[in-house]
């Protein structure tokens, strides 16, 4: 049963490094259960969905990915992928909503379009969203267009999130009024309603953690709702802080000649020393879960993954996320 | 500061031929460099490594000045530049001796764009424009402005130690990017917009005579008002029509700084993870720098995951670990086993990755930084980094 039945967009933010657009993929894979259609998108314009699903560079245009992580039934639903770049995102808007036909091209020749999309502040972002809540909320004058059950979006890193996503704010002060105004005022209202959660990715760390808690604070403060918090990247427990402390050299060497490995006091050594570390570290995973634990939203565990995420990895990940209640 | 010719390091890229370690104390005892640009993509510990550069050099004598962008709270508080004033102030706990020094400041992105506008402008024109809806919006979240800010801030931190002699080295940190090639492209996008097409399409219904507007122009104001609504249109106009005596000077500056950067007495640092989205976009990086015939110093991985204490291979520990489980499954020295084949496997991965790189681009000098346990937040720990930099195995 998932934790978050009522939303439609997955927004998974997290900072650089933490992982979160193998958390966003996973999350994707994770919603495609029997007869539902997910569509993940991206749109900072690193083609991160093609090299990890392995396909060729996504094109503006909703694609076909992948099959999702089959449930009880056997039957996976499908993962559809959407690379959204401002430029085209602008050409569409413009072709959808207003017939220029020979001013569309002059607004390319005079540098317009990249003045919409680089330089005029906050008109990048709200393009960008604007793409992702056409998904969410289909225009009629899209035709033929899959309605899907949820779309995740790989989103912009913690420390812009609030920002990317409070387009109507972005833009106060310069369009009071006119048809961006009153777009970007539809588009929050589905932003900052229970169809949206906004999904933290952390690790273990003091930055990381400190980092999702002043980014959960500025969602709170501008009313944008805040979902689960995944950790990820985290550590093995099979063994107890207990257990690692009262390691002693002497079973060691004699549990490894049992198993026939010939141990030599430098390989006894090595091992006690790496469980030590091992410890260390566990210890101040300890003690950033904690802080994690106060933030007072619901936080799921993902593990490092020694061998890296390959496709494989990446439905063992949504396995773990579905299990979670996630997804 | 003036780079001095005959010190010129080799400039490296993926044609050169010979792999080598990153010398990083020979880089930094080099007089002839009085610039170092550490870039890379968000979360691989960038401002640390400025930071741990920029002291290590202090206390080998250098006087130094290190301009970050947007340092952890903690790190910013053991510097001293919690406040943010633009200004370089001397960080605290030096090691005295070398005859070195350390001034800290933390970036103002709109207090720097304001200072622009005011040095440029008389103090009515640089009013109207400060007061300007549009530019407020420009100065404080425009994507790139952060990137020309930082060059713009670099540019006047180099004047400023050419005349007074005050700085010799400055360390600069990059904006935590979208991409880490922004940043280079960041003050040509702008001057040239600047310079461009659309903005003289939308000074022109200022100017009296140039008046004459094409059925072309009228076409593509008509659909900008549309779109945009007429008030920010209005905005954008008097905005560029107020800055438009400024644009010259903004578009020089932008090229002083980019050959500023090309010039021998810069170096830069690319700074990475050993994880694939980290080296993939050094690997852009050291590219782009080569294209631009920009001075590549070499490559700095952090976060190395610690080598492993003993050479057993995973697949052994892996088998052992697996007779002991199924004689006693919650056998200690089966967890330990397991535990020694994963830090194999990840130190293999991470060997892999750094390997490739090395194979496309087998000129770039690298060093490598172990991972430290917890965050670093104080000198002691900058000087540890500091310390892994320079000692590479």
């Amino acid at each position: 049963m998932t934790d978050w039945p009522k939303v439609r967009l997955h927004v998974v933010t997290g900072k650089g490094g933490t992982g979160k657009s193998t958390v966003a993929a996973a999350l994707a894979l994770a919603l495609a259960t029997q007869g539902k259609n997910v569509l993940l998108c991206e749109v900072e314009g690193r083609q991160g969905i093609a090299r990890m699903f392995d396909v060729d560079p996504l094109p503006y245009a909703e694609r076909r990915l992948t099959t999702g992580l089959p449930d009880e039934s056997g039957e996976p639903g499908v993962v559809h992928a959407l690379h959204i770049d401002p430029e085209s995102a602008l050409l569409e808007y413009l072709a959808m909503y207003y017939k220029l036909g020979r001013a569309g091209k002059a607004l390319d020749k005079f540098g317009v379009i990249e003045f919409a999309t680089t330089i005029a502040p906050g008109v990048r972002d709200v393009l960008l969203t604007g793409k992702v809540f056409e998904a969410v909320q289909r225009n009629a004058r899209n035709k033929g267009a899959i309605d899907y059950d949820a779309v995740v979006l790989d989103a912009p890193p913690t420390g812009r999130i609030t920002q990317f996503l409070n387009v109507s704010n972005e833009l106060a002060g310069l369009a009071k009024v006119g048809p961006i105004k009153a777009q970007s005022d539809t588009m929050m209202t589905l932003f900052r309603s229970p169809r949206t959660a906004v999904h933290l990715v952390t690790v273990l760390e003091e930055m990381p953690v400190q980092e999702t808690n002043d980014g959960i604070v500025d969602l709170q403060q501008n009313d944008l709702p805040v979902g689960g918090v995944i950790v990820n990247l985290v550590r093995p427990q099979d063994l107890t802080l207990e257990q690692l402390a009262a390691t002693d050299p002497g079973v060691v060497a004699a549990d490894l000649r049992t198993a026939g490995v010939d141990a030599d006091r430098a390989l006894v050594d090595g091992l006690v020393a790496e469980g030590r570390e091992h410890a260390e570290r566990r210890a101040l995973e300890t003690s950033q879960r904690e802080l994690v634990a106060d933030l007072g939203v619901p936080t799921y565990e993902l593990p490092r993954l020694p061998q890296g995420v390959d496709l494989g990895a990446l439905y063992e990940l949504a396995g773990l996320l579905r299990q979670q209640g996630l997804a | 500061m003036t780079p001095s010719r005959s010190t010129a390091r080799t400039r490296v890229g993926p044609s050169g031929r010979t792999a080598a370690t990153l010398d990083v104390d020979a880089l930094l005892d080099d007089r002839g460099v009085g610039i170092i640009v550490c870039c890379g993509s968000g979360g691989v510990g960038k401002t640390t490594t400025s930071a741990a550069l920029a002291l290590r050099a202090a206390e080998r004598g250098r006087k130094v000045v290190v301009l970050t962008i947007d340092p952890a709270r903690r790190l910013a508080q053991s510097m001293g530049i919690e406040a943010l004033d633009n200004t370089p102030r001397p960080v605290p706990g030096i090691a005295p001796g070398g005859g070195g020094s350390l001034d800290a400041m933390m970036l103002d992105m709109k207090r720097t764009f304001d200072e622009v506008v005011e040095g440029q402008a008389s103090p009515e024109k640089a009013k109207q424009i400060l007061e300007n809806p549009f530019y407020v919006a420009l100065s404080s979240s425009f994507a790139g402005t952060q990137e020309y800010m930082a060059m713009e801030k670099l540019g006047q931190l180099h004047r400023q130690a050419r005349e007074d002699d005050t700085y010799d080295l400055i360390v600069v940190d990059t904006p935590p990017s979208r991409s880490a090639l922004d940043f280079l492209d960041a003050p040509e996008r702008l001057s040239s917009f600047l310079d461009g097409r659309l903005i003289r399409l939308l000074v022109a219904p200022a100017r009296g005579p140039a008046r004459l507007m094409t059925a072309g122009l009228s076409v593509v104001t008509n659909a900008l008002g549309k779109i945009l609504g007429g008030q920010m249109l209005r905005d954008v106009q008097t905005f560029v029509t107020a800055l438009d005596t400024l644009f010259g000077s903004f578009r020089q500056r932008a090229e002083k700084t980019f050959a500023l950067l090309q010039a021998d007495g810069t170096a830069f640092v690319v700074v990475a993870s050993p994880e694939p989205d980290a080296l993939r976009e050094a690997a852009y990086f050291v590219d782009r720098l080569t294209d631009d015939d920009m001075p590549l110093a070499g490559l700095v991985v952090n976060r190395a995951s610690p080598s492993a204490h003993t050479d057993l291979s995973a697949e052994a520990a892996i088998a052992a670990a697996d007779r002991l489980s199924t004689k006693d499954p919650s056998s200690l020295t089966a967890g330990l086993l397991r535990l020694h084949a994963d830090r194999v496997r990840i130190v293999e991965r991470e060997q892999h990755l750094r390997e490739r790189f090395a194979a496309s681009h087998p000129a770039v000098p690298t060093a490598v930084v172990p991972a430290m346990a917890g965050d670093v937040h104080d000198l002691e720990g900058l000087r540890a980094i500091g310390d892994g930099l320079a000692t590479q195995a």
